[in-house]
């Protein structure tokens, strides 16, 4: 064991190692240690190389605010993470891990020589060191400093766990397990309240955990820990341990993740990695604690030097002694303790360096009994060490003066800076701030939550206990429940306070100094100071400007420094300059948490029509429309799409082509004023269409707009059959729902979704009529004709039969009950076979409809494409005094001249036109050019030449001029057609 | 996530189970018309966009219904729900619990 791990401290099993490679060599930990403790505990402190500088970093905290320590790790195929953070990842037997942000190895890595170049990369670097030759950013510039930079590698192969979701009902919350959320919940579970506890740890006690001599109630700190969590688990309370609260939403929603097999060294099969909580509470408690902040000098950051409190956390939790001969540098009382445990577990602290004029006495004291050299009103001017750090330089400060300093030899620098209460949470909740003179505090609250303990700025453990109960109790209280207020005694308590500085002062040349306040993102004091000067005012710009706090850490250590630097340079006052936004997940959360059970076949529902199977078994080729599988082409053996699609096209037109159309959106309008309601919805005139006709209906917006469109049939004079396209189904019936409760409740109408009750079945061709009839039964053939509806059995199934024609060719489409969907499918194929039936998809059925100019709504037109513009004022009752959009149609803008009209488009050279391609009228104008329209859809034909169709600015009016389309490889030319390609007499339909 | 009032299921149900539909209480014009393009373009188009409590109307999913609403823009809560139908609620006190 190494001389750094303490015999029987801590809170690690001493009796069961654990063995892990980092970096490929393999090192002995302890059950209950991080990779950060058990890394420490063999002397390691490099653990990594910095984001942009690749400076060598250590860990600086204990927790779970790590900015430096990340690692990848890596348990088998598909299961690497990087950036994990070395000082949460619990040990476990096998953990394989590797440095991150280094080559050819950590120690000695080529990417540093970013840090001698340091100048090049302050503040700003990206917009201001790569702006010329433009040419050089894409080819140059950015894929090498996308290689340089970047924090670790992302995983190349599907992540193969499970991630579990779960929601929760809770009286109240509480979100920190230290002594103030454990006396939180101790107040709260006394009425019998449902009460939850979490905390990001394996282990609950918080800061107990580091401070095992303090006294409560007569009971060493870890006695009573865990004895207060005997009385919770005996009440009740529900205890999550390894869960943190990664964010805090409206009305007392907060979002938790949950650790469950990361740290097990065999996972159950199929257990679930991690579980996403969403948690409605009634009442919130805060009880998160403070983060302890950096000091800002010269080489803060060299492996070795690192939080007093992470120190402290190491020695009691781990048993780890981070070095032998520590140096600290302090504006708060609490890095004394740190010393002074160290001390008293066989370190030989060579300096307690206080920028404070006067140190508390009795700290003074036990610094002398312990013979600890005290320097008061001194600063740190730099540190000096390449993979570790040696020595400290300390200088005395008189005033503004920095007096002559003096190396002192260490091998690790514990800092603090003093304590940041942990506001995230509360400040995802919108709370206000406020600033106490040296750190912000919450302030006004927006949900009923409550704050309690180090999180609200209070430091010893008296008054935090006092404060985590009280919190508890007005949290019972807010439920309308009452209990009584408990108290406390501590002894061995450890108070303290501190100061907030800016960068210490230095002898040196401050625009020399690497004196870091984010570490993770390399943000030095120095780019703060920059972006003041070069115009930066707003917090939220010094901070984009400078990438200050937007690291994965989402600014733990740095905003506090960050902004009293920016205030220093503005020569404002922090409050003035305020402090930018916290933002969930409080710290890094796995995609596959968020995802939970919605991945793969479960991300999105997949809605298959009843013929569906039937498609698979036959080889169709299927595309996803509006959440919809729809069969798209069949190809045959050796056939490509093009192929297959114009065999299905030329089978059709020859003789019959079958199409399963059960996507199509249908609603059934119901009631003695179906028709008036009709009449108000859609432009078409409807109380003319007698029962047992349809007819094509346009449904606009108020605006004028087209939104839908499809046939309509008449079964009866109350009772209409209204088809909508397949993505418009829900759209278009939450709009006649909006008319009907909102603007006209006296109509007797009503409305009802049928598109999945029916399963439709298109029959189209030359021969589809004869095919058809034999199996039908109920219908008068004799007045059957185009546009004709009737319900009557088909094959032996009861069906509405709709005579209609998308396709150019006569055409049927049989509605049947959706479970008799396959049956009929099957029995018209059988049927077929006489006619050489052709089974087609959805891209011939666009062909075959594009041919005869028939527009698809959302392709064709995009929401600002009127009746006239497509071409269908033959589709509006002119002689209605109102519909739905009726008004729009005569505002200004929509009769003005120069509108874009959807017309055809032939290319001279043959060639298919690209969708979306920009039309221009003259291609030797100057760029950038005027783009008169774009094309809407363009296919391959039956006729032997590409068509397409586009919308053009005055197009009906420059039938058979030329305009051109540029593309990458060359402009295209094309004539202005009519839309309808294929048989514009209609003589087909008629046959 | 919030939770919504629906006033014809008479329960607070999850955000999820609800979308926008607009301000509340611009009635489509009896006879649209007898508008001047003016007229109809304010109906159209323009929105009190309001900065505090915003008069609009929800619909509930599950039941289908459009109701209306007074939501705080600012603090995203919402003051009150009332029937589709029912006329204007003023903004008192007792809308605001």
């Amino acid at each position: 064991m190494s001389r750094y791990r303490l015999q029987g401290k801590g809170r690690v099993d001493h009796s069961a190692p654990v063995s892990f490679t980092f970096d490929g060599k393999t090192y002995q930990g302890l059950r209950g240690d991080t990779v950060a403790s058990a890394l420490l505990a063999n002397g390691v402190h490099l653990m990594g190389r910095s984001f942009k500088y690749h400076r060598p970093r250590g860990a600086v905290s204990a927790g779970s605010e790590e900015p430096n320590a990340l690692i990848g790790t890596s348990r088998g195929a598909g299961r690497f993470e990087p950036n994990t953070r070395a000082t949460v990842q619990e040990l476990r037997a096998g953990l394989v891990t590797e440095s991150q942000n280094k080559w050819p190895s950590l120690s000695f890595d080529v990417g540093a020589i970013n840090d001698r170049a340091y100048m090049l990369f302050s503040a700003g670097f990206y917009y201001k060191t790569f702006m010329w030759p433009k040419s050089f950013w894409d080819k140059i510039y950015e894929p090498v400093i996308r290689g340089a930079a970047g924090l670790g590698k992302s995983p190349t192969e599907p992540d193969p766990d499970r991630y579990a979701s779960r929601y929760l009902h809770t009286d109240v919350l509480i979100v920190g397990a230290g002594p103030a959320g454990i006396a939180a919940a101790l107040a709260a579970a006394q009425s019998g309240a449902d009460v939850t506890l979490v905390d990001e740890n394996a282990e609950m006690g918080g800061s107990l955990l580091s401070d095992p001599a303090v006294l409560i109630d007569g009971k060493p700190a870890w006695d009573w820990v865990d004895a207060q969590l005997g009385r919770l688990r005996a009440a009740g309370v529900r205890l999550m341990t390894r869960t943190t609260a990664i964010g805090y939403y409206h009305q007392n929603m907060l979002g938790l993740c949950q650790r469950l097999t990361d740290h097990l060294d065999s996972p159950p099969k199929g257990a679930p990695r991690e579980r996403m909580w969403r948690v409605r509470a009634g009442q919130v408690v805060l009880a998160q604690g403070a983060l302890e902040k950096p000091l800002v000098f010269d080489g803060n950051d060299r492996p070795g030097v690192m939080l007093a409190g992470a120190a402290q956390t190491f020695l009691h939790k781990y048993g780890v002694k981070v070095g032998d001969n520590p140096a600290v540098i302090t504006s708060h009382d609490s890095a004394y303790h740190a010393a002074f445990d160290l001390a008293d577990n066989g370190a030989r602290v060579a300096a307690i360096i206080d920028t404070r004029e006067s140190p508390r006495p009795d700290l003074l004291d036990g610094a002398r009994k312990r013979g600890i050299e005290v320097l008061p009103s001194h600063t740190v001017t730099t540190t000096r060490g390449r993979l570790r750090v040696k020595s400290v330089r300390a200088a005395p400060v008189r005033g503004t003066q920095v007096g002559t300093g003096r190396d002192i030899a260490c091998d690790c620098l514990l800092m603090s800076g003093g304590w940041t209460p942990s506001l995230h949470l509360f400040s995802h909740t919108k709370g206000t701030l406020a600033w106490d003179g040296q750190t912000f505090l919450p302030d006004r609250k927006t949900e009923d939550c409550e704050i309690a303990g180090a999180g609200r700025g209070l430091w010893g453990y008296a008054d935090v206990l006092a404060d985590g109960a009280a919190a508890g109790l007005r949290a019972l209280e807010g439920l309308g429940r009452a209990g009584h207020q408990a108290s406390f005694t501590v002894a061995n308590d450890r108070p303290g306070s501190g100061v907030s500085h800016t960068e210490l002062p230095t002898d040196g040349n401050a625009g020399k100094a690497r004196a870091f306040i984010d570490f993770q993102n390399d943000v030095t004091a120095k780019d703060i100071r920059l972006a003041v000067r070069e115009g930066m005012r707003s917090i939220e710009h010094v901070k984009r400007y400078t990438t200050n706090g937007m690291a994965t850490d989402q600014g733990k250590m740095s905003n506090i420094n960050g902004l009293m630097i920016a205030a220093d340079a503005l020569g404002k006052e922090p409050p003035q300059v305020g402090l930018t936004t916290f933002r969930p997940p409080y710290t890094p959360t796995s995609f596959g948490a968020f995802c939970g059970y919605l991945r793969g076949e479960t991300f999105q529902l997949t809605r298959k029509t009843p013929i569906d199977p039937w498609a698979e078994a036959n080889g169709a080729v299927f595309e996803p429309v509006a959440q919809w599988r729809r069969a798209w082409y069949f190809p045959k053996a050796g056939e490509d799409m093009h192929a297959a699609v114009l065999r299905e096209c030329k089978a059709t037109r020859a003789s019959l082509g079958i199409f399963d159309a059960s996507t199509l959106g249908k609603i059934e309008v119901a009631g003695p004023d179906a028709v008036e309601f009709m009449n108000r919805m859609y432009t078409n005139p409807w109380t003319k269409l007698q029962p047992g006709r349809c007819r094509y209906g346009l449904l606009l917006g108020e605006d004028g707009f087209i939104r839908d469109d499809g046939v309509i049939g008449r079964l009866s004079p109350d009772l209409f059959h209204v088809t909508t396209t397949t993505g418009g189904a829900a759209r278009v019936l939450t709009m006649m729902e909006d008319y009907l409760q909102t603007e006209w409740p006296e109509l007797d109408v009503w409305l009802t979704s049928t598109t999945e009750q029916w399963a439709t079945v298109a029959l189209n061709g030359p021969n589809a009529l004869a095919m058809l009839k034999p199996l039908v039964e109920g219908v008068d053939w004799d007045d059957f004709p185009h546009m004709s509806c009737a319900e009557c059995t088909v094959a032996g199934l009861p069906a509405r039969l709709f005579r209609l024609s998308f396709t150019g060719e006569v055409g049927f489409e049989v509605n049947v009950p959706a479970r008799h969907g396959l049956a009929l499918w099957t029995a018209l194929i059988e049927a077929g076979k006489a006619y050489d039936i052709c089974p087609y998809g959805t891209e011939t059925m666009h062909v075959l409809r594009a041919e005869k100019g028939y527009i698809i709504v959302g392709q064709d037109t995009d929401g600002t494409v009127t009746p006239g513009d497509a071409g269908l004022d033959w589709a509006i009752g002119k002689a209605k005094k109102d519909f739905v959009g009726k008004r729009s149609l005569s505002r200004p803008d929509i009769v003005a001249k120069g509108r874009k009209q959807l017309v055809g488009l032939l290319t001279e050279d043959g060639s298919l036109l690209q969708e979306g391609a920009q039309i221009v009228l003259d291609p030797n104008q100057p760029k950038p050019m005027k783009m008169v329209g774009h094309v809407t859809s363009s296919y391959q034909s039956t006729m032997g030449h590409p068509i397409a169709m586009a919308v053009i600015e005055g197009g009906f009016d420059r039938m058979g001029e030329t305009v051109f389309i540029p593309m990458p490889d060359g402009v295209r030319k094309a004539k202005i057609t009519s839309t309808v390609f294929y048989d514009p007499q209609n003589e087909r339909l008629k046959a | 996530m919030l939770l919504i009032h629906c006033p014809y299921c008479e329960d607070s149900l999850p955000e999820l189970e609800f979308t926008y539909a607009g301000e509340a209480h611009i009635a489509r014009p009896a006879d649209p018309s007898a508008l001047s393009d003016e007229e109809w373009r304010d109906f159209l188009f323009i929105r009190t966009n309001a900065r505090g409590p915003h008069y609009e109307r929800w619909r509930h999913i599950g039941c289908g219904r459009f109701f209306n609403a007074i939501r705080d823009t600012v603090s995203d809560r919402f003051l009150t729900t009332y029937k589709a139908g029912e006329p204007r609620r003023p903004l008192t006190n007792e809308a605001a619990e």
